[in-house]
Order: structure tokens, then C-alpha cells, then sequence
């Protein structure tokens, strides 16, 4: 009698009335859907949190937790809000419509309910989740997740704020002579174990790689979403990538190639960040002058002969725990005053 | 008639869309469950729990609907809606609203037995 299909999806179905319950399922099966039942909205909450479904019918009138509580908890919820829920109800008045409508429900139908009404209600609702499912697996592709978090939470707009954040900058040391010494395949495949070993430090410590240009990236601590302990959460992910070349060399050594060197500048200050291109095409980024003095701070490692450099604002962000050695002040290009330079740890790489 | 207590068509129209096999289990549910709603009711309306009577009366009317027991939906719907101060109403030539739900319910559980068998 149900018709069997490709694209079923799976529905909770939340009533404290058994009848109800069971005639609500029995409609969703006849539409070629799953449903699973749930008794009341704790238990629906519970459930919620522990699978996945792609539409939620919910009762309002329950006993330990009503419908409205559930619309609050999901609403609230990061992982929950997303999902569409039609609710099924009988209770009366208008201003309870409007409630759950305020309270992020798609849609609201009246028991007994029609099912013709309802399996229009049901396909709409489950085609608004796949374009927007759609959207999001698009979005995280060519983004970071933590750039597409913030489209999601606050959309998008071309345009900049002023964000106080640190900014990483790093790259291969001679890469240019590594390139011309082994073939194309080599180097394609060097980038990608580099890319992968930095990618997890950085976002391990709450950065966000924004810009990879041939052997070199530029990281934010603290923008798009905002991050407690900038400073030393760029310091620290840039002595994990240190630590993770020195591993990934030995492997390199063992294979009787080449290591490989890199080098870190970080700056801290306010930046403009946000998304700059046209409405077709856009990237985030950040500029400033921290952004520029960052980039100079990595080059000026070949120099200094040090892994890692930072700023005098990175500096007076860091705990006592973190080994610095003062180089005295530097005078960069671009920059009318010299800047004292930091160098992190004791190493004379 | 048994089955004036039922809405003929609401009744058909509910076996159109579910299948009358569906209905038949339906109708059993209701009639095992109802019966609890009942007691509730009366539970309710002694312990002074305004929460649980309302949501018992809201939950037969409900069911009453799906199955076209117009009448008895109506009285529940009353019930919903008034709450315990009018339930507790007693007195000379004034008919319990508990006790004019429960021989209603009577009468539908009648009516639907028979059209669950016919």
C-alpha cells in the first residue's frame, strides 16, 4: 500500500495521544516515509540529540515537556535549529499559531489533520531541507566551516568590521630550489602533506586558514568567530607546526629526501575583516597593517635565522610559560617606526 | 441508532485515507485508551490538577474529531476550555459534566464497536 521510495525520509512523530500518534505514522508511511514515535517532547529532545531526522511533527499539549519548550530548546540549539518542524495540533487560537511560528516552526496544521494538506506540507518542507542541506555542503566546501558558520549565523554581506585578531603568516623555506630539483608529481604531493599537517594545527588551536598561495598561507585567530586567547593560540599552533615538520622530516629523511624548513611570522592587532570580491564571487580576508607586519615578520625569519617570529602586541598577549628571545627592533619595510621582534622558544634554526 | 453518535462520513473519509484494517486498530486503540482519559479526568478533577484535566479534555476532543464523535468532542472541548470549576457544578437539575462525557462516551464506544465490526 506505501509506496516505496528513493528518497524517504525519516520523520519523528511526537503525541502524548496513542491514536493520534499511530494515525500520524500510518500517514507518514503511506507518503513512502519512516516514522519514529516519541510520547512526549522529552522524550522527542532526547531523541533529536542522539539521531538524525529530516522533519520533526510535533504535538504542543504534552505532559513533562510541551511543544512550545521543544521549539525553545531547539531554537537554542546549533545542532537542532536547522530542522524543519510542522506542528500538529489541536489546540485553538491564533496567538498559538503566531507562537510557534515566532519559535522557528515551518508550518502549523489543525487535527483531525487533512491528509492531502499535510502531504503538501510534508513535501515542501522536506524540499526546503535539501536545498538547504545543499547549500550548506556547498558553502563548506569552498569555505571554512567556521566561515560558513558565520554565513549561516549572520549571512552574507560584502563589506568590512574592525575585529581585534592575530594574524599567521608561513611558507617553505626555499621552496623555489625544492621545486626545481624534483619532479611535479613530488612537489603536488609534498604541498598536500604540508597543507594537511598545518591545516590540523591551526584549526586545532581555533585559526582559520584563509589564503594558500602556491607554498604559503595566511591564518586568522579570532574572525571570523571570535576566539578568547588570540595571541596564544597562534603562538601555540605555530610551535605545533614546528613540531609537526620536524616529524613529517624524519619520514622524508627515511625516504632519502630532502626536509624541509619553514618559517612564521604573527602580528596582533585590529584588522578590517569580511568578505571582499563582488556578490558573485567572494573571499574572506583581513587587511591592515597587522596583516602587512605579519607578512614581513615571516620574511624577516630567513634573516633572523628563527622558526618563529612575533610582535610586541602577540608578546604582551602571552602567558609567562611561553620562551621568548627579544631581537632588538627591526625597522620593515612600509613601516615609518622600527618594531621590536620577539623570537618563540629557544631555537637558533 | 448506535451510530447517530458518529459522524457517518468523517468516519468513511478516515477510512478512505488510513484503510479500513488501519481503522479497525484505531478504533481498538481509542477504546482502550479513552476509558484512561475518563479516569484522568475524574483523577484531575480531585487532586485540583487544572494541568492534567485540561490536557485529558484536549486529548478526547481530539481523538472525538478524528473519529466524528462530534458530540462527544464538543462536550470534551467544553471541558478543555471551562476547566475544573465548571466540572465540579453540582446540584438540583444541573447534570454533571463528567457524568453526561461518560455516558456520551458510552454511546460512541457503542457506535464505533459496531461500525468496527460492520
Amino acid at each position: 500500500m506505501a509506496e516505496r521510495r528513493d528518497d524517504a525520509a525519516r520523520l519523528l512523530v511526537v503525541d502524548d495521544n496513542k491514536v493520534n500518534r499511530l494515525l500520524l505514522s500510518r500517514s507518514v508511511e503511506m507518503l513512502g516515509h519512516r516514522a519514529v514515535l516519541a510520547e512526549n517532547g522529552r522524550v522527542a529532545l532526547e531523541m533529536l540529540r542522539r539521531e538524525t531526522f529530516d522533519l520533526l511533527l510535533l504535538d504542543i499539549e504534552m505532559p513533562e515537556m510541551d511543544g512550545f519548550q521543544v521549539l525553545e530548546h531547539m531554537l537554542a540549539d546549533r545542532q537542532l535549529r536547522d530542522l524543519p518542524v510542522i506542528v500538529t495540533s489541536s489546540l485553538e487560537g491564533l496567538e498559538n499559531v503566531v507562537r510557534c511560528i515566532e519559535l522557528g516552526a515551518e508550518d502549523y496544521l489543525s487535527k483531525p489533520i487533512n491528509s492531502v494538506l499535510l502531504k503538501a506540507r510534508i513535501g515542501a518542507s522536506l524540499e526546503k531541507k535539501r536545498l538547504r542541506d545543499q547549500l550548506r555542503d556547498m558553502v563548506r566546501r569552498f569555505a571554512t566551516s567556521e566561515v560558513a558558520q558565520d554565513m549561516q549565523q549572520s549571512g552574507f554581506a560584502l563589506g568590512g568590521k574592525c575585529i581585534h585578531c592575530t594574524v599567521m603568516f608561513a611558507d617553505i623555506r626555499s621552496f623555489t630550489t625544492l621545486v626545481e630539483s624534483q619532479p611535479p608529481e613530488e612537489t603536488i604531493e609534498l604541498l598536500n602533506a604540508y597543507y594537511a599537517l598545518m591545516f590540523d594545527a591551526i584549526s586545532g588551536h581555533g585559526g582559520v586558514v584563509n589564503q594558500m598561495i602556491g607554498d604559503g598561507l595566511m591564518a586568522i585567530f579570532g574572525a571570523p568567530l571570535p576566539l578568547d586567547d588570540c595571541a596564544g593560540s597562534a603562538v601555540a599552533a605555530a610551535q605545533e607546526m614546528i613540531e609537526l615538520i620536524e616529524q613529517f622530516n624524519l619520514e622524508r629523511v627515511a625516504a632519502g629526501k630532502a626536509p624541509i624548513r619553514i618559517g612564521i611570522g604573527i602580528a596582533s592587532g585590529d584588522v578590517v575583516a569580511g568578505y571582499t570580491g563582488t556578490q558573485l564571487r567572494a573571499t574572506y580576508t583581513c587587511i591592515g597593517d597587522t596583516v602587512n607586519l605579519a607578512a614581513r615578520l615571516e620574511a624577516h625569519t630567513k634573516v633572523a635565522g628563527r622558526g618563529i617570529l612575533i610582535d610586541a602586541a602577540t608578546r604582551h598577549g602571552l602567558g609567562a610559560d611561553v620562551q621568548l628571545i627579544a631581537l632588538g627592533d627591526v625597522q620593515f619595510k612600509g613601516k615609518s617606526a622600527p618594531e621590536p621582534v620577539y623570537a618563540v622558544g629557544q631555537d637558533s634554526a | 441508532m448506535a451510530e447517530s453518535s458518529i459522524d457517518g462520513a468523517t468516519f468513511k473519509e478516515l477510512q478512505e485515507i488510513a484503510g479500513a484494517d488501519f481503522v479497525i486498530e484505531l478504533v481498538d486503540t481509542f477504546l482502550a485508551e479513552a476509558p484512561q482519559m475518563l479516569n484522568a479526568l475524574h483523577a484531575a478533577l480531585a487532586a485540583g490538577d487544572a494541568d492534567k484535566f485540561r490536557r485529558a479534555a484536549h486529548s478526547l476532543k481530539s481523538n472525538s474529531h478524528t473519529f466524528g464523535a462530534m458530540a462527544l468532542g464538543a462536550m470534551a472541548r467544553e471541558l478543555e476550555h471551562k476547566g475544573l470549576e465548571y466540572a465540579r457544578q453540582s446540584g438540583a437539575g444541573v447534570v454533571d459534566p463528567l457524568d453526561a462525557l461518560a455516558q456520551e462516551y458510552a454511546r460512541v464506544a457503542a457506535a464505533l464497536a459496531e461500525l468496527r465490526n460492520g
